[in-house]
């Protein structure tokens, strides 16, 4: 007996899977803090923005050191159109942040569909460089450095005046990215994952097997950049304002080693990896304010400490917390399997 | 002996009440200041201690000489708890990291407001890391005290009824530097030098320069020379010096943060260039530009010499002026307290900026809400304190110092004051007035009185 049949349709059994999670998580909110269910709508919002590099990097094996600037799209197409019109409808922003941004994604993705490698991140790299030092460029326009500034969605009436702002905005993230990650999902297990990953796998073959490779990648790459649209977006939102420090090379750096960390090429990945990516700079900063070093060191301990927690991750973990967490569940299994075959062996050999 | 088990809990309570009453008169009792018991009167506030925050670059490209404030202001701080606290509070001051990443900034002040409870979030660092929460915390009503940024955005008393600045602002700066500029270079040729363009330090700077110098005695050359605040920009100034000198520029009107004065002097003088630099206070700690200039920050070692005629301004004691009483004052703190710390401009403005935070508090009254320590500021003048100008605060109006005074560099390496301090304000036009009241000593406890 196999017990629980699961539906055969991968869009059903996902969409079992995803519905009641995002009601777990949304009815989780009441147990936590306002300052925790903040960084509940950070961890989900930069799972979006993991999830999407997932599918780039991960399934389609194509680099991206550019990743925050396109963030900073989402979240500057967002706040252009609230300074423009301050009622702006929330859904709107959301999505012509997705738009916009997608559509950037696919300028790059056909430059990058010509590049391989060193020269991929070396081009995605000055993406993320360049593209922030725009809005100083722009500065009438985009603010200059001291950015444009959003205010927080505000909370349905219905939900009462008291209604804490924090919760709300977990609220809208944790829907965001479980619609983000039940699409990409179904994404990655149907024939578009397929020959994504065919790609990445060998391009040649998937060449010989009749897969336009430069399509595929270019593909790629505007789903992964709608997804930062989205992020970032979200991400105009959770921080309050939109400026160019915000948005430096080390946010791409932090969402790469955000997948790397959390196991490349998996969904579940990119949400781990996001929540030690939110919630470690947390718990180390001010570790070492009340200790009497020298401000030099004071000064980086927390830094150097978030660091060191990186590596021994990758360290302990070499296939990402997903990884080890996958082939734990895989050596639970066998060890009931095999008890399970022993017990019939008993039963039919008494 | 069901009976027996809560009579005995009841007499274990009572002792405890008695216990506990008897500690409360002994503190009220021991402290000088009146016969109320101190309570927990508002968040982050306890009958022993009052916590506040805040967010700073300690690290990151902003962290060179401002990552040493925080450190100052948790000396002076150190030093008021050593000698009795505030109505016998002891402060605790929780300072963290942001790196001068705005993202940064939004979540660690959340973690100081709903985790730790602050009272009041103080002397938070830099403009678009600070703009990312000031409406949050007027949202939130905490206390937003003496904003450390010369922006004028925090002196929006309707939507920031909390908020409060504190040294002056970028245009209160441009327009005395301008009129010192007039007095002293009447018939020349100037130029401006500034961060930007698009940006609030630069631009703002440049306003309160024109509004004095247009349609001057002196002649402004257009256009102005920017540069981008980028760790590679400090490198490639020699073009804008070099416009500058091919437009017959005599004085150098900048508004440039400490690396890239350095980088001006240093590049006009390579190319054989001497204008008058005339600096704002933001880039001027001659400490920090001595260290940029000698320690090779440029890709050379350059003498400290290029400082020499270079003039700035202050609204602070010097930290070289040891005749001050006030420099002497926070000097000895912070080697006391913070002896790891340079000694420089950076740690005055923390030491003066707590000296301010303490005067408030006392303002505020024994057991203040958060509401009182607002309107302690807004009906205070603060007089009394280490500032060579008065602050502007009322409720109307939440800037803070309203003036400067200038300072030359040498002959030597050592500052000098030059003629009287000037207040002004930020309107177009607003008048340039000498300022003629009296340096404060500080008390003899070095802490404010009541």
């Amino acid at each position: 007996m196999s017990g629980v049949r699961l539906p055969r349709s991968t869009v059903l059994r996902h969409a079992l899977f995803f519905l009641p999670l995002a009601v777990g998580l949304i009815a989780m909110t009441y147990l936590f803090s306002a300052f925790y269910n903040y960084n509940i709508a950070g961890i989900a919002i930069f799972a979006i923005a993991a999830a999407g590099l997932t599918v780039l990097t991960g399934v389609n094996g194509q680099l991206s050191l550019g990743h925050g600037a396109l963030m900073a799209v989402g979240a500057y197409t967002t706040s252009l159109l609230l300074k423009a019109q301050p009622q702006f409808p929330f859904l709107l922003t959301l999505l012509a942040a997705i738009v916009s941004t997608g559509l950037a994604g696919g300028i790059i993705g056909v430059a990058a569909a010509r590049l391989r490698g060193p020269y991929l991140a070396g081009a995605t790299l000055a993406l993320a460089v360049g593209l922030p030092q725009l809005a100083i460029h722009f500065g009438r326009v985009l603010g200059g450095n001291q950015g444009l500034i959003v205010a927080p969605p505000a909370a349905p009436a219905a939900l009462g005046g008291n209604f804490p702002p924090e919760q709300w905005l977990a609220w809208i993230a944790i829907v965001s990215a479980m619609v983000t990650l039940f699409l990409l999902a179904n994404l990655v297990r149907g024939a578009t994952g397929r020959t994504l990953r065919a790609v990445h796998d060998n391009e040649t073959a998937a060449r010989l097997a009749g897969i336009d490779v430069a399509r595929v990648q270019v593909l790629a790459f505007v789903i992964s950049a709608a997804c930062a649209g989205l992020a970032g977006s979200l991400f105009a939102y959770w921080v309050g304002i939109t400026a160019p420090t915000g948005f430096g090379l080390q946010l791409s750096l932090q969402l790469l080693s955000a997948i790397v960390i959390g196991g490349l090429g998996s969904l579940w990945g990119a949400v781990w990896g996001s929540i030690i990516l939110v919630l470690l700079p947390v718990w180390t900063s001010g570790l070492a304010s009340n200790l009497n070093l020298s401000s030099d060191i004071t000064n980086n301990l927390p830094l150097a400490m978030y660091g060191a927690i990186l590596v021994v991750a990758m360290l302990v973990f070499p296939r990402g917390i997903q990884g080890t967490v996958a082939s734990l569940v895989g050596a639970g299994r066998r060890l009931l399997l095999k008890r399970r075959l022993d017990q019939r062996t008993s039963e039919v050999h008494p | 002996m069901n009976v027996r088990i809560p009579n005995s809990r009841r007499w274990v309570k009572a002792a405890c009440l008695g216990v506990v009453g008897a500690l409360v008169a002994a503190c009220g009792s021991s402290s000088s200041t009146g016969s109320t018991s101190n309570q927990a009167s508002a968040p982050g506030i306890t009958a022993t201690s009052v916590t506040i925050g805040s967010t700073q670059p300690l690290t990151g490209p902003a962290a060179p000489g401002y990552s040493e404030i925080a450190p100052g202001s948790l000396a002076y701080f150190k030093y008021v708890n050593a000698h009795g606290g505030v109505f016998g509070r002891s402060i605790n001051y929780k300072f963290l990291d942001d790196g001068y990443n705005p993202t940064n900034t939004a979540s660690l002040t959340r973690q100081l407001v709903l985790q730790d409870s602050v009272y009041a979030v103080f002397d938070s660092l830099g403009t678009p890391t600070h703009l990312a929460v000031v409406d949050y915390l007027n949202q939130e009503k905490v206390p937003d005290l003496f904003v450390a940024s010369g922006c004028n955005c925090w002196n929006n008393v309707s939507a920031h009824p909390n908020t409060f600045g504190w040294q002056p602002d970028y245009t209160i700066e441009g327009k005395i530097l301008g009129n010192y500029i007039k007095q002293t270079y009447a018939g020349m040729k100037v130029g401006y030098f500034a961060q930007g363009p698009n940006d609030e330090f630069g631009d703002d700077g440049i306003a309160g320069l024109k509004d004095v110098l247009q349609n001057s005695n002196v002649t402004v050359v257009s256009p102005a020379q920017y540069y981008a605040p980028t760790p590679a920009g400090a490198m490639g100034v020699k073009a804008e010096m070099a416009a500058m000198q091919a437009a017959g520029v005599q004085v150098i009107a900048s508004f440039s943060i400490p690396l890239f004065t350095a980088a001006a002097l240093a590049s006009a003088a390579s190319i054989n260039y001497h204008p008058h630099f005339v600096v704002s206070n933001v880039g001027a700690d001659i400490p920090t530009l001595t260290a940029i200039l000698t320690g090779g920050a440029l890709g050379a070692t350059l003498p400290a010499a290029l400082l020499t005629g270079m003039t700035s301004d202050n609204y602070l004691p010097l930290s070289s002026d040891s005749s001050n009483p006030w420099t002497t004052l926070f000097k000895s703190i912070a080697t006391q307290y913070a002896p790891n710390l340079p000694w420089d401009g950076n740690v005055v403005y923390g030491e003066a900026v707590a000296y301010t935070f303490v005067q408030s508090l006392k303002a505020a009254g024994q057991n203040p809400t958060r509401a009182d320590i607002v309107n302690a500021i807004n009906n205070s003048h603060f007089t009394d304190g280490p500032g060579l100008v008065p602050f502007g605060y009322s409720s109307s109006n939440h800037l803070g110092y309203t003036g400067v005074q200038m300072v030359t560099v040498g002959p030597g390496p050592t500052p000098m004051r030059v003629g009287s301090a000037y207040t002004t304000n930020d309107a177009a036009g607003g008048a340039i007035t000498p300022y003629s009241g009296t340096a404060s000593t500080p008390p003899s406890s070095g802490i404010p009185s009541d």
